[in-house]
């Protein structure tokens, strides 16, 4: 018997299955693919402040931070960097709202600062930005290296299954059914990313997550000529936006390998694999608009990740009080692979009822239980 | 074929080429064997598939980074350097 | 833009047998070839040589040269759109002729500059009249050894043995497979390599190369004998991997064929599973330039409404049955156990064996994952090197053998070529 199954084998499961062995709890780990087979292998990886505005998912974030640096500490091996984060603004308009950003962030505590020539810290920028704001704990990992770290770090390897229900008695979790087998379990944690909304159906336990596609290009590998994660203002309100249509506001970053990245597109087109051009070059131009160095740079690949939105935009981290015994880890959006160090710290406080980092009113799964 | 060589140069050095000619062949007939190095090892490369697929044979040309010597073609006057 | 009645990529001998039968339906025929000259791997001529099936396609066809089509989607409306360097071409049915490279297997040495493809060495003297070296190794498996070696010998160069991995004791058990056409084909070139008293040496394998700033020797093993060899080249070539992006871009249906490579499925017209799409030549399954030719001309009839030539069907048949032959008497040796910890398997990131290894110990189940965690397939060439390899090393790593999927990770490239962003920001392009 378990104490815990965790659903799930991206960054949040394996974040979860880290912090529940920590906590000496015995841990499944089940999948129906390889570790990072889902969102967390189509994502750059990002572990930003500087795009969450004043709220519970900057909590979240800050508390995230702080175990990125112990994990990188102790796990390691996942390429963890501070690269700071660059938000530059084309108008004046943009600017003020910059600065109210980094006030309402200075308050907080989040290390931010105004720069008045973003080329001085990005010099290949295109000429004639009105401002910017730097943020420099905003950074970055590997998400599939640490996910696998994590879980190797744990000891813990990944059992493959299709899962296919819980076992109950009563309203009670007692397992969960993989295929033909039932993992007889004290608690579930369903981390199973896009696919949780689903799952969660599946349990009698809805809750409200959908796939967002998103693209993500690739250059080929450069001397380092960007040296931050840079982006436009105009992005912060993409990820906060709950339009359907493609949001599309270029974060082009520099790698260690080499390659540039250039994210993030947002669509709620379920789980459609097709048409993807449009996206591809409102990304490559929105891109060259920034940097116009990178109009004569090839780009080797498109990524195509999903990732999974919620519809109140936080996270869903909890019990869930229809079916005691399950708990959610789901819903980061594109924000999982930061969210994820503090998300599992949380659940397994919440499992074995010790005190958590943080209050975790704000993202309980209770919100959607009515 | 003597009176319509091309000229160009790799890394400074003259290089003769004959028309239709790509700046790998070219290079290859010179007997220059490698033109980069790995980013990583800092290991010899030059040709290997011949016909575009492999990019191991990445080269400057006038400029423009990320050209295959195997595909692109000799003109006089080229300005060849090694890939970054 | 102009609408194409049909689209054929690649301009070897499938796509022009293709081209040459669709026209004669009057169809709007346009070849978009990624070369300046047509051809592909199989013609290749230096500028103004141009043989005469060459001729008679383009003078039928719009030749788009210089077009290598970095994506393609359907519609809009109905038929396809094609993006190249040279713009967009609409076509309402597409023939995908793309072809195959060299199939490579890594071994330690085999990144020395010096050691090149076969189809390389091949490449570089008839298309450049280059001589990959003055004394060459030809080595690998399979019958384009004999080629190779026979046009470096009467070059110039000296071919200092080609070294056939598989025994050929296979042809003499399928004698109704060999067309009496072969026989007298790998004849010419078996005495082309007399004439120049070039050894070939059945089940002798090149397990290492030599060298530091370039290749000096290699070591040839045969059972457990082993010698070593002085070289100044080694043109090495295990069979062909198909261009496989744009049909799984668009979708189609792929198998694992009997040589290992991922192929596209066809039905006996060459109708890929995507309506209106078809294929033909070695993107359906490897088999050489006479089959590429007979399929082509299959899917340029049947993707123009005309009735196939059962006589045509049958001979493709036939060229497809001593295909199976040929792959199964030129094996690929046993290659993963004598790779070396520190044998790069991924050329372009340097990716080695052992890192491959580690990763696949970190959960790497499938190669997707081993992509991931290892960068193995994740540079320049995008995995068309070392995707085939990666895919087998992964299953076996993971103790089975590979599926279409080991191999579908690699061949998913939605940008089927590198495209400058500039371009791709462009939205007419």
């Amino acid at each position: 018997m378990s104490d815990v199954v965790v659903i799930g084998a991206g960054m949040v499961g394996a974040a979860c299955a880290y912090y529940a062995a920590r906590a000496g709890l015995d841990v499944t780990v089940v999948d129906r693919g390889p570790v990072a087979g889902g969102t967390s292998g189509a994502g750059e990886g990002n572990l930003l402040v500087s795009d969450k505005p004043p709220g519970p998912e900057l909590d979240l974030m800050l508390v995230s931070l702080a175990r990125w640096a112990e994990l990188d500490a102790d796990v390691g091996g996942f390429e963890f960097e501070h690269k700071g984060g660059l938000m530059v603004a084309a108008t004046a308009a943009g600017v003020a709202e910059l600065n109210a950003l980094v006030e309402a962030h200075r308050a907080l505590g989040v290390q931010a600062e105004l720069v008045d020539d973003a080329r001085e810290r990005e010099p290949e920028l295109a000429p004639g930005l009105a401002g910017g704001a730097f943020y420099p704990q905003d950074a970055q990992v590997q998400p599939a290296l640490a996910a696998a770290r994590l879980l190797h770090a744990a000891g813990l390897a990944v059992r493959t299954g299709e899962v296919t229900g819980l076992d109950l008695r009563g309203d009670r979790v007692v397992g969960v059914r993989l295929g033909d087998d039932v993992i007889p379990a004290e608690h579930v944690v369903n981390a199973a990313g896009v696919w949780s909304g689903e799952l969660s159906r599946a349990f009698g336990a809805p809750v409200p997550i959908e796939p967002r596609r998103g693209f993500v290009l690739v250059t080929e590998p450069m001397p380092p000529i960007i040296r931050h994660k840079v982006y436009a203002a105009e992005y912060v309100a993409d990820v906060a936006s709950g339009d359907a249509d493609l949001q599309a506001s270029a974060v082009v970053e520099g790698t260690p390998a080499g390659p540039i990245l250039i994210g993030a597109s947002r669509e709620r087109v379920g789980f459609d694999a097709g048409r993807p051009l449009g996206v591809l070059r409102r990304l490559a131009a929105q891109a060259v608009a920034l940097f116009p160095v990178l109009a004569g740079v090839h780009t080797l690949r498109a990524y195509r990740g999903f990732r999974p939105y919620c519809a109140d935009h936080l996270p869903i981290i909890g019990p869930d009080p229809r079916r005691p015994g399950l708990f959610h880890a789901c819903g980061h959006e594109g924000a999982g692979i930061g969210l994820a160090p503090a998300t599992g710290e949380l659940i397994a406080a919440l499992i074995t009822g010790t005190p958590p980092a943080l209050d975790p009113a704000p993202y309980a799964a209770v919100r959607f239980a009515a | 074929m003597t009176a319509t060589m091309m000229t160009f140069t790799f890394e400074g050095r003259s290089v003769t080429a004959e028309p239709g000619q790509s700046v790998a062949a070219a290079l290859w007939a010179d007997g220059v064997r490698s033109w980069r190095r790995t980013r990583q090892g800092g290991q010899p490369r030059g040709l290997f598939c011949g016909i575009g697929v492999c990019f191991d044979c990445l080269v400057v040309v006038n400029g423009v980074a990320g050209q295959r010597a195997c595909l692109v073609g000799v003109r006089n006057g080229d300005v060849v350097q090694a890939q970054p | 833009m102009i609408r194409y009645d049909v689209a054929v990529v690649g301009g070897g001998p499938a796509g022009l047998a293709a081209a040459t039968a669709a026209v004669r339906r009057d169809a709007r025929v346009a070849i978009v070839d990624a070369a300046p000259r047509l051809g592909g791997q199989y013609w290749r001529h230096r500028p103004g040589a141009e043989p005469a099936e060459l001729r008679q396609a383009r003078s039928a066809a719009d030749h788009l040269p210089n077009s290598p089509v970095w994506f393609v989607e359907p519609g809009p409306g109905s038929g396809f759109r094609l993006h190249s360097p040279g713009g967009p071409v609409r076509a309402d049915q597409i023939v995908l002729a793309t072809g195959a490279h060299d199939r490579s297997l890594p071994f330690p040495g085999w990144t020395l500059p010096g050691v090149v493809t076969a189809g390389g060495a091949q490449a570089l003297l008839k298309g450049h009249g280059v001589l990959v070296g003055r004394r060459v190794a030809v080595a690998g498996a399979g019958p384009f050894l004999l080629v190779v070696a026979a046009g470096l010998a009467e070059a110039g160069a000296t071919v200092v043995g080609v070294f056939e991995a598989g025994r050929l004791r296979g042809y003499a058990g399928h004698p109704r497979a060999l067309s009496p056409a072969k026989l007298i084909e790998g004849g010419h070139y078996a005495r082309v390599l007399a004439r120049h008293r070039v050894p070939y040496r059945r089940g002798h394998v090149v397990v290492a190369a030599h060298g530091d700033e370039s290749v000096e020797a290699i070591t040839v093993a045969c059972g457990d004998r082993q010698r070593r060899i002085e070289v100044d080249a080694l043109a090495i070539s295990y069979g062909f991997a198909p261009q496989l992006e744009l049909a799984v871009a668009l979708g189609c249906d792929t198998r694992l064929d009997v040589d290992g490579s991922l192929v596209v499925a066809v039905d006996v017209d060459q109708r890929t599973s995507v309506p209106g799409v078809f294929a033909a030549g070695e993107v359906t399954g490897v088999g050489g330039s006479v089959l590429a030719q007979l399929e082509g001309g299959v899917a340029g009839c049947a993707v123009t409404g005309q009735a196939v030539d059962p006589r045509v069907r049958r001979k493709r048949n036939h060229a497809r049955r001593f295909a199976a032959v040929m792959h199964d008497v030129h094996r690929p040796p046993a290659w993963i156990e004598r790779l070396a910890d520190d044998t790069l398997v991924c050329r372009c990131e340097e990716v080695s064996y052992k890192s491959l290894k580690r990763a696949v110990d970190l959960g790497a189940t499938d190669t997707r994952a081993a992509k991931l965690l290892s960068r193995v397939g994740m540079g320049w060439c995008q995995g068309r090197t070392c995707g085939p390899v990666v895919a087998c090393l992964t299953a076996h790593l993971n103790g089975r053998a590979p599926t279409v999927a080991d191999h579908a990770t690699f061949a998913n490239r939605p940008i089927a070529q590198p495209v400058r962003l500039g371009e791709l920001a462009e939205p007419g392009s």
